[in-house]
C-alpha cells in the first residue's frame, strides 16, 4: 500500500527532526526543571485517575444520538475513540468533562465515574471536575490576545488558584507539551502569532498546566502538518503514566501509534451511536471480533 | 555600483539567448451581473447616496442661515464666548457656555449608560436561555421606541425629585471632588446630573445593541476553552468576550456620546437653560446648566438674528456629532475584525 509507505518517510523524516531539537544539555536542562516541585493550592489531586462510563447515553433536544456506552479508560493509559464521523465519539468525549451540558437542550443518562466518583453526582461543580479533566479542542484556540505565557497560566486566573512558583509551571508544562524551545525567547509575545501547529502545542500546555488527572483530546491533530502531529503524538507518548489521556482520531496510523486500548463507535442510519467493540488496540488492530470493526480499521468503509 | 574611472568594465558573458517570450493576449475577465443584482445595486447605491445628499443639504442650510450672526460676531469670538445676550446691541452671543454643558450631560450619560448597557449585552448574549433572550431584546428595543419627549416629561415631572436625595449624598459624601460640590443654598432639581440620567435611559438602547452584536460574536472555541479550564462563566467573560469586546464598547459608547450630545427636549424641559460661564467651577449636582438642543428648543421663533445665532449654535453641534458618530463607527468596524488582539 503506498499509504504506508509515505506514511514511513514522514516518520523517518520528523524522528531527524525532533532528534536536533533536543540536544544533550536541553535533556538536562529540562530534567533539572522537572525535578523541581511545583505546588498548586486547590488544584486537583495528584496523578492520573480511571475514567469508566457506565451506560453513558447523551440527546440533543429529543434526539438520542447515543446509547448504552461501556468503558473504562483505565488511568494512565491511552484510549482511542475510533469510528465514522457523526457516530458521536465527540459528544461522549464531552459527557466525559461535563461540557455536554453547556448545549441547550442537551441532556444524558447513565455514569462517568473518575476514580469512582461519579461526576454528574449532586453537589459536584462542573468546574471542579473540568479542572480535572482538561480538554484540547480540534480547532487551536488560544487566547489570542494573551501573551504565550498568560495562555499557559489562564487555568490558574480562570479557576482562581494560586501557584507557588509560575515561571517554573510555565516551563515545565511547555516542555512536556514539546513547545518549549521554541518559544522560550518570547513568552510575552501572543499566542495567536504561532502557527497552528505551535498554537495546539500551546493549548496542550494550557491544559496540563494545572495538572489534570485526565486529558481529553478531540482530533488534536486534524488540523495540522506531519511534523506537528508527530509532536503531539511524541506528547501524548510522555504523558503515558502521568495522565489518562483519552483520544478521539480519524487517522488509524496515530491510533496503532499511540493508544494501548482502542474503542470502536457506530451509529447505524439514524440511529444512535454506540461502542461496537473495544479491547486493547493491537488485538482491535490485528484480529477483532466484530467484522466491521476489521472492515473499518482497514480503510473499507467509514 | 560606482565604476573608478579608467577601469575597464567587462560586460558579464552573455547567456544563451533566453527563449522568446511567447505571444499572449491578455484576457480581463469582467462579471455580467444578473438584472437582479444590477437592480440591488441601483437600489442600495440610491439609499446611500441619498443620505449623504441629505446631510450636505442640512450643512448648507446650516452654513447659510447662521452666516449672519457668525458674520457678525466672529467665528473665533463665537466659539470662544460663553455668554449668550441678544437684549445688549450689538447683541453678545457664544456658543461655549452651551457647549460645556451640552457636553457635561453627554458625559455623564454615557458614564452611567455604558455599565448598565454592558452588563444588560451580558444578560442577553451569556445568561439567557434563547427565550429569555429574544424577550430582553425585544425590551431593549421597546426602551428605543419610546419618544424623547416623553422620556423628558417623565425625568421632569417623576424622576427629578427622586433624584435628589442621590445627588444630596452624592454631595453629602464626595463634595470634595469638584464636580460633585454644590453651594450652600443652591437647589438640587433641574440640574445636568438629573438631566443626564435621563439621557442616559435614551442611549441605553444604541448602547446595548452595538455591543451585544460584538459580545455575540466572539469565537465559541474561545469560550469553550475557558470553560474547560474549569472557568466560571463570569470567569470566562473576562477572560474572553469582554477583552474580544473591547473594541465594540468603545465604539458601542461614542455612538451612544453622539446620540446624547443631540438629544433635545428632556434636556431643554430639564435644564434651566443658563449657559455656563467658564473660569466658574461647574456643579453637574444643583441646579443650572443649558445645552445646545435645549436652548434652541426654547428660543425657537426669536428675532432673526438670535435665529440665525441659534442655528449658527445647531452648525457647531451638528459638526461635532457629526464627527463623534464616524470615529465611532471606524471602531466598531475595526473591532469585528480585528477580534481585539492588537498585535
Ligand atoms: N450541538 C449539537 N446539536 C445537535 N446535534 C448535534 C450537536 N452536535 C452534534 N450533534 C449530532 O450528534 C451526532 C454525533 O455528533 P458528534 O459527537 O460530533 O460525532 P463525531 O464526533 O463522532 O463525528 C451527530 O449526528 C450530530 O449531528
Ligand atoms: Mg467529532
Amino acid at each position: 500500500m503506498p499509504d504506508v509507505d509515505v506514511d514511513v518517510d514522514v516518520d523517518s523524516e520528523v524522528e531527524q527532526d525532533l532528534e536536533e531539537n533536543l540536544t544533550e544539555d536541553d535533556r538536562n536542562e529540562a530534567e533539572k526543571v522537572f525535578a523541581k516541585k511545583v505546588e498548586i493550592i486547590g488544584g486537583p489531586p495528584a496523578g492520573p485517575a480511571t475514567l469508566e462510563a457506565k451506560d453513558a447515553c447523551a440527546w440533543f433536544g429529543d434526539r438520542l444520538v447515543l446509547e448504552g456506552v461501556d468503558l473504562i479508560m483505565p488511568k494512565g493509559k491511552v484510549t482511542a475513540l475510533i469510528g465514522p464521523s457523526g457516530c458521536g465519539k465527540s459528544t461522549f468525549l464531552r459527557l466525559l468533562n461535563r461540557m455536554h451540558e453547556l448545549i441547550p437542550g442537551a441532556a444524558l443518562d447513565g455514569e462517568i465515574l473518575l476514580d469512582g466518583d461519579d461526576i454528574y453526582a449532586a453537589g459536584t461543580r462542573a468546574q471542579q471536575v473540568r479542572m480535572r479533566i482538561g480538554m484540547v479542542f480540534q480547532k487551536p484556540n488560544p487566547f489570542p490576545a494573551m501573551t504565550i505565557r498568560e495562555n499557559v497560566l489562564a487555568a490558574l486566573k480562570l479557576a482562581r488558584l494560586k501557584c507557588d512558583d509560575k515561571d517554573t509551571l510555565v516551563e515545565q508544562s511547555l516542555l512536556r507539551a514539546g513547545l518549549w524551545k521554541e518559544v522560550r525567547d518570547r513568552l510575552d509575545s501572543p499566542g495567536g502569532a504561532l502557527s497552528g501547529g505551535q498554537q495546539q502545542r500551546l493549548c496542550i500546555a494550557r491544559s496540563l498546566a494545572v495538572h489534570p488527572n485526565v486529558l481529553l483530546m478531540d482530533e488534536p491533530c486534524s488540523a495540522l502538518d506531519p511534523t506537528s502531529t508527530r509532536r503531539v503524538e511524541e506528547t501524548i507518548d510522555e504523558l503515558r503514566g502521568e495522565v489518562t489521556v483519552v483520544i478521539v482520531t480519524h487517522n488509524m496510523q496515530q491510533a496503532q501509534r499511540v493508544s494501548d486500548l482502542c474503542a470502536f463507535f457506530l451509529a447505524a442510519e439514524n440511529q444512535p451511536g454506540m461502542v461496537v467493540e473495544q479491547g486493547p488496540t493491537d488485538v482491535m488492530f490485528s484480529t477483532p471480533t466484530d467484522p466491521r470493526t476489521l472492515d473499518y480499521v482497514q480503510g473499507r468503509f467509514g | 555600483m560606482n565604476v573608478v574611472p579608467g577601469t575597464v568594465v567587462e560586460d558579464p558573458p552573455v547567456a544563451e539567448d533566453p527563449p522568446a517570450p511567447r505571444e499572449r493576449t491578455r484576457r480581463v475577465i469582467t462579471e455580467v451581473p444578473s438584472r437582479a443584482d444590477r437592480r440591488f445595486n441601483q437600489i442600495t447605491m440610491g439609499a446611500g447616496i441619498s443620505v449623504l445628499v441629505l446631510l450636505t443639504l442640512v450643512g448648507l442650510f446650516l452654513m447659510i442661515q447662521s452666516s449672519d450672526a457668525l458674520g457678525e460676531t466672529g467665528i473665533w469670538t463665537f466659539l470662544t464666548r460663553t455668554e449668550w445676550r441678544t437684549d445688549v446691541t450689538p447683541a453678545r452671543i457664544g456658543v461655549l457656555g452651551l457647549l460645556a454643558g451640552t457636553v457635561l450631560v453627554a458625559v455623564v450619560a454615557v458614564v452611567i449608560a455604558v455599565p448598565l448597557s454592558v452588563f444588560s449585552a451580558l444578560a442577553i448574549t451569556e445568561y439567557s436561555t434563547a427565550k429569555r433572550r429574544k424577550w430582553l431584546v425585544g425590551v431593549v428595543d421597546l426602551l428605543a421606541a419610546v419618544p424623547s419627549l416623553l422620556f423628558g416629561l417623565w425625568g421632569f415631572l417623576y424622576l427629578s425629585d427622586k433624584i435628589v436625595p442621590i445627588s444630596l449624598w452624592l454631595t453629602q459624601n464626595f463634595g470634595w471632588f469638584p464636580l460633585f460640590k454644590t453651594s450652600e443654598d443652591a437647589s438640587l432639581t433641574g440640574s445636568i446630573f438629573i438631566a443626564g440620567i435621563v439621557v442616559a435611559l435614551m442611549v441605553l438602547p444604541i448602547i446595548t445593541s452595538v455591543v451585544r452584536e460584538v459580545f455575540s460574536q466572539t469565537p465559541p472555541g474561545e469560550k469553550e476553552a475557558a470553560l474547560a479550564l474549569g472557568g466560571t462563566r463570569w470567569g470566562m467573560i473576562k477572560t474572553v468576550v469582554l477583552p474580544f469586546g473591547k473594541g465594540g464598547i468603545v465604539g458601542g459608547s461614542m455612538l451612544g456620546l453622539g446620540r446624547a450630545l443631540g438629544e433635545t427636549i428632556a434636556v431643554a424641559l430639564l435644564l434651566p437653560q443658563v449657559p455656563q460661564k467658564i473660569g466658574e467651577s461647574i456643579h453637574i449636582l444643583q441646579n443650572g446648566g443649558a445645552t445646545v438642543s435645549g436652548f434652541i428648543a426654547n428660543r425657537a421663533g426669536a428675532d432673526e438674528f438670535t435665529t440665525s445665532g441659534l442655528l449658527a449654535a445647531g452648525l457647531v453641534l451638528f459638526i461635532i456629532t457629526l464627527g463623534t458618530n464616524m470615529i465611532a463607527s471606524v471602531v466598531v468596524s475595526k473591532s469585528r475584525s480585528g477580534a481585539g488582539v492588537d498585535i
